[in-house]
């Protein structure tokens, strides 16, 4: 099997691997770099466990060749807190119970990283879209989409 | 063709855990020799709370502040016996076991602070913040951390205990087939208000109300999570998720997330819950849990609502709209119940 360079940064750190022939994105994360914050669900793109940012754009990274994100920059649920100190996101989701099992939350919160990046101040209907394609089978979503309100400085249903 | 609203009730009494077999679940706690606590279970946490909720019944058997308690659920090989993580047992059964477990490694703890303060162990409380004083004589005191130390590097003692908790076996009467299979009982009550359209059969929950009886909310926040999240789930029972043989046959059986079917983030509904906390005798600090009936109430009420919408009785799940479209044609039309 041919191995290919890829070279890409990684929650704004270089990362230089060898990606196997057809290896996808998800695949090359976690067994190449190590970095197991995105989880495999499906396989198949139809759960969200597996979403990062690829420049600014939420990402499937198990129906992404590998050796495509060369020269681009992605972003993990690794790279979230700075040091001890939580992203908003993770904050809101500790705050409103946004986890229970919590192997839909990496890719949710990269999902919502997403939005909140591009769309500071998100409408609800916004939030569901945004997340729309993110499975979650132990919430119910409501504290989901109430995190993501809360993250963005918004009245949830809960505080009104 | 129209949209009929709904509404339907129903109620459910829930077991709590199953006395076969005694339903047993054991505990170990132990101090590290900074004086810190660690709680041994095979009790698995699933994300219902198991950890959080057995971390506080320790910390406040002990008298020790929450964050001085660790609870570690990580192996079944080395960890006490549990009966497992179903049957609504966790809070009750483990928690209990916990309670057991804490209270002799609370005596050990006080033992060991009675040596070292040179008094009578019954005469010692603890603040809950660490510190371990004698009655009346705050001045008195010592810390936890302290006590730990002493215990392991001076006194040669473990600040440890054992629990297990196991319900009297109940065999059954062979004339009268009486048994008692169950200690504690949960209950709820429960109305969802949905819409039907008569055109495409399609049935849409507009909002569930619900009341629920769950002995002591030990951590309120978690009750609420999961009467939330398992009531989408019943949602998804009732109306989306088709389980073995499928319709018509197992060839139609869904084989990945795109073909089984389950309520998105956009179908949401608002769902307004009332806990009433009524502490159960023989549950841990009175907290039954609320488990596996967060779920059951929502798949008979949404079975009336459709009924009362138009007139459709559904005995099987889920409720799709060929069934509901069925029952209409089979009726007649549409046959709107009203109002109650
Ligand atoms: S693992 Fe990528 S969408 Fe499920
Ligand atoms: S928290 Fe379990 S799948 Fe979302």
């Amino acid at each position: 099997m041919t191995k290919k360079p890829v070279q890409f940064q990684l929650n704004g750190s270089p990362v230089a691997v060898f990606s196997d022939e057809g290896q996808n994105l998800l695949d090359l994360l976690r067994r190449g770099v190590g970095d197991l914050s995105p989880k495999y669900g499906c396989g198949q793109g139809t759960c969200g466990s597996c979403t990062v940012i690829i420049d600014g754009e939420p990402r499937l990274s198990c129906l992404t060749l590998a050796e495509t994100v060369e020269g681009q920059h992605v972003e993990t649920t690794n790279g979230l807190a700075n040091g001890p100190d939580l992203h908003a996101l993770q904050e809101a989701f500790m705050e409103n119970f946004a986890a229970q099992c919590g192997y839909c939350t990496p890719g949710m919160l990269m999902a919502a990283k997403a939005l909140l990046d591009r769309t500071p101040r998100p409408s609800r209907a916004e939030i569901v879209e945004a997340i729309s394609g993110n499975i979650c089978r132990c919430t119910g979503y409501e504290p989901i989409i109430d995190a993501i309100l809360a993250a963005s400085g918004q009245p949830t249903r809960r505080t009104g | 063709m129209a949209i009929h609203k709904g509404r339907g009730f129903a109620c459910i009494n829930y077991p709590i855990g199953m006395n076969l077999g005694g339903d047993p679940s054991q505990a170990l706690v132990h101090s590290t020799p900074d004086g810190k606590f660690m709680v041994s279970l095979s009790s698995i946490d699933l994300g219902q709370g198991m950890k959080s909720v057995t971390r506080q019944i320790a910390a406040e058997t002990l008298g020790v502040p929450v964050s001085d308690v660790y609870v570690d659920t990580a192996d079944s090989d080395t960890g006490p016996h549990c009966m497992g993580s179903f049957a609504s047992r966790g809070t009750h059964r483990v928690g209990n076991a916990v309670i057991r477990a804490a209270t002799e490694a609370r005596k050990a703890l006080l033992e060991a602070a009675a040596e070292e303060l040179e008094v009578n162990a019954t005469d010692l409380e603890t603040d809950g913040q660490g510190n371990i004083q004698v009655k009346g004589a705050p001045g008195r005191t010592i810390t936890v951390a302290d006590t730990a130390i002493a215990a392991q590097f001076k006194q040669g003692r473990t600040l440890s205990g054992r629990g297990i908790f196991l319900i009297p076996p109940s065999d059954v009467d062979p004339d009268t087939g009486e048994m008692t299979p169950v200690s504690c009982f949960a209950h709820a009550a429960l109305v969802v208000d949905l819409e039907v359209d008569d055109e495409t059969g399609e049935v849409s929950v507009t909002e569930i109300n619900s009341a629920y009886e769950v002995g002591r909310a030990l951590n309120p926040r978690l009750v609420e999570q999961q009467l939330i999240g398992g009531a989408w789930m019943g949602v998804s029972h009732a109306l989306y998720e088709t389980t073995e043989p499928y319709y018509p046959d197992r060839s139609h059986g869904p084989v990945d997330f795109n073909t089984y079917l389950m309520p998105g983030p956009g179908e949401v509904v608002n769902h307004n819950i009332a806990v009433l906390e009524r502490p159960a005798e023989d549950a841990p600090f009175g907290g039954k849990g609320p488990g596996e009936m967060c779920a059951n109430p929502v798949l008979p009420a949404i079975a009336n609502a459709v009924y009362n919408a138009v007139g459709v009785r559904c005995d099987t799940l889920p409720i799709t709209p060929e069934k509901v479209l069925r029952g209409i044609l089979a009726n007649g039309g549409a046959r709107p119940q009203g109002a109650r």
